[in-house]
């Protein structure tokens, strides 16, 4: 009894002093957080909004500006459509299927995070730059430009984004439990309707999550992008690269309004995400629970 | 537990039903099919251009190479890289673990949305970053009077970059660190406590050793990214040719002025130094099970 009360009178002092490391801990993280991520969120934010809502409106409607933000959301949104179907297509393929290279070709899909982007822009200049063979070859023969055009700009999309749609379906497809699928074969479900009304319905959240992921990096990127299509206004330039051109030339309310206006689409991009995210655990929790 | 692991069989089984029902079929064309188009796809889009690369850098032979990349510029903007990356690396290990701790074992209010905050960077364009400091540090900033009267400089300079590829670089050790700690069972370390550890000698000898292959990750991809950041580092550096001109600063200089080999070579340089990183981590996870 008397080791028993010393023992816990120990604990207690510890705890006590512990909590007080464990302040300074959440102190220095917390701190650590807001100098270097919510200071210059807000920064831009204050110095996009201080000449007032209308100036800040104007200077997004400029029309380069308003034609750089078009073309960054629409050529996302084409790279996300291909990225969905080619992305499910992989996962597909890589869960249900053997075939010799298999893990190779897994390893290939993330080679996208580990190569700059800045290289990938060199890697797809080397290609169909104009001078280049396979450049020269489709501007000759079909009048197509891949280089400062929005097609460069779709294909770098791409490359940088190919794994997220992936591996966010992988896990799922993996987990997937088959005697459905063979209860709906013995039914008579064809193969088509089989992937629609079984496989395809949990896939759901997966596929939009890595499609959300996919279009949020999309609309910041500038590495790949300034290399491929180049800083050519009402053609080739994008979001980026117009707040880039802005900064240069000291336009300084031009590059902080359209900088705010990108920081909230991928802010509420990643915050549907992320809830989709959490719905998605809580479900599946849900559905162990009940068994 | 047991559905788990009934599910798992019913897998290893047979592939699927699907699949027997694709035997049955068209097994000959559908999939067949769809493995050439994904293969095709990869190739296409990723493979293709690292090929490209290679051969562009190779194109007039490997002495080009070579001499293209023994220059003092090439070699001052690979060690300004390196620099940047060994010290974010090092900062973000440290603060990275004690905000993945503070998220994991701490409640407080706006913990939900500094959470969320944690994944900006990742979708933040790396030029909005570099912008924000500039406007921070830069001439007319709001800090940059103070910054100057202690006599530092941030902007177009290394600190600078520092801070810019700090920022950009920010989630992965977090990210990387939270779900490990989540599964941590917290009663070794109270066992540790109760056996009279201090609370740093509990961290270093039960928390830490559990933490590690997390932290080797989490570096990795650190590591990875700071060597290829570009935008932020172009706008809050500026490029000065022979002193804040980082590797992809370089490359984007020698494009510019036509230098192809130049650029070709230590564009494949930069991209076979953060592939070896991630391979080399991927292969140790692999060992490690």
């Amino acid at each position: 009894m008397n080791l028993q009360t010393t023992v816990t009178e120990a604990n207690k002092k510890r705890s006590t002093t512990l909590s007080w490391g464990q302040w300074s801990i959440r102190a220095i993280a917390l701190g650590y957080l807001t100098v270097l991520l919510i200071i210059p969120l807000l920064v831009i934010l204050q110095d996009g909004l201080q000449q007032g809502l209308a100036e800040f409106w104007r200077q997004v409607t400029l029309p380069a500006a308003w034609h750089a933000l078009q073309l960054t959301v629409w050529t996302s949104l084409v790279m996300t459509v291909i990225n969905i179907i080619m992305g499910t297509l992989t996962a597909f393929v890589l869960v249900r299927y053997d075939f010799p290279g298999k893990t190779i070709l897994n390893g290939i899909i993330d080679l996208p995070l580990a190569i700059p982007t800045l290289v990938t822009g060199v890697m797809l200049v080397i290609l169909f730059g104009p001078q280049e063979v396979l450049g020269a070859w489709l501007k000759e023969r079909f009048d197509f430009s891949v280089m400062f055009a929005p097609p460069g700009i779709i294909l770098a999309l791409l490359f940088l984004t190919f794994p997220f749609v992936v591996r966010s379906v992988q896990p799922v497809l993996m987990e997937l439990d088959l005697a459905q699928e063979r209860a709906a074969a013995t039914l008579g479900a064809g193969g088509w309707t089989i992937f629609r009304r079984i496989i395809l319905p949990p896939m759901t959240l997966p596929i939009i999550t890595g499609a959300l992921l996919s279009f949020a990096r999309a609309i910041g990127e500038f590495g790949s992008i300034v290399i491929v299509a180049g800083n050519i206004p009402f053609r080739s330039q994008t979001a980026a690269v117009y707040v880039f051109g802005e900064v240069e030339s000291e336009n300084r309310l031009g590059a902080s309004a359209v900088s705010i206006v990108m920081v909230a689409i991928a802010f509420s991009l990643l915050m549907i995400a992320d809830y989709l995210r959490k719905r998605s655990k809580s479900s599946k929790e849900e559905m162990y629970e009940s068994h | 537990m047991s559905l788990t692991s009934s599910s798992r069989t019913s897998i290893s089984k047979t592939q699927s039903s699907f699949m027997d029902w694709v035997d049955r079929n068209k097994r000959k064309w559908t999939g067949w099919i769809l493995i050439s188009l994904v293969i095709f796809y990869v190739a296409f889009l990723i493979l293709t251009p690292i090929i490209a690369l290679t051969a562009g850098a190779f194109e007039k032979g490997f002495g080009e190479v070579i001499d293209s990349l023994n220059q003092p510029d090439v070699f001052l903007a690979f060690w300004n890289t390196l620099w940047v990356s060994l010290v974010v690396v090092t900062i973000h290990t440290i603060f990275g673990t004690l905000v993945a701790w503070v998220f994991v074992r701490h409640r407080f209010p706006g913990r939900n949305l500094i959470n969320g905050l944690v994944d900006m960077p990742f979708a933040v364009s790396p030029v909005v970053a570099g912008y924000m400091l500039l406007l921070l540090f830069g001439r007319n900033g709001i800090l940059a009077s103070l910054v100057e009267s202690l006599g530092i400089q941030i902007a177009f300079a290394m600190p600078g970059m520092v801070l810019a590829t700090l920022f950009v670089t920010l989630p992965f050790m977090i990210r990387e660190l939270i779900p490990v700690l989540e599964a941590f069972d917290t009663r070794q370390e109270k066992a540790a406590a109760t056996l009279g550890a201090s609370g740093w000698q509990t961290f270093w000898r039960v928390t830490f050793p559990a933490l590690r292959w997390g932290m080797i990750y989490g570096i990795t991809l650190t590591f990875a990214r700071a060597l290829g950041e570009f935008g932020a580092v172009l706008v809050i550096g500026g490029g000065v040719q022979g002193r804040t001109e980082t590797a992809t600063l370089f490359i984007y200089r020698a494009l510019d002025e036509r230098q192809y080999i130049g650029a070709y070579s230590a564009a494949l340089l930069l991209g076979l130094f953060s592939l070896v990183l991630v391979l080399g981590s991927d292969w140790l996870r692999r060992k490690r099970r």
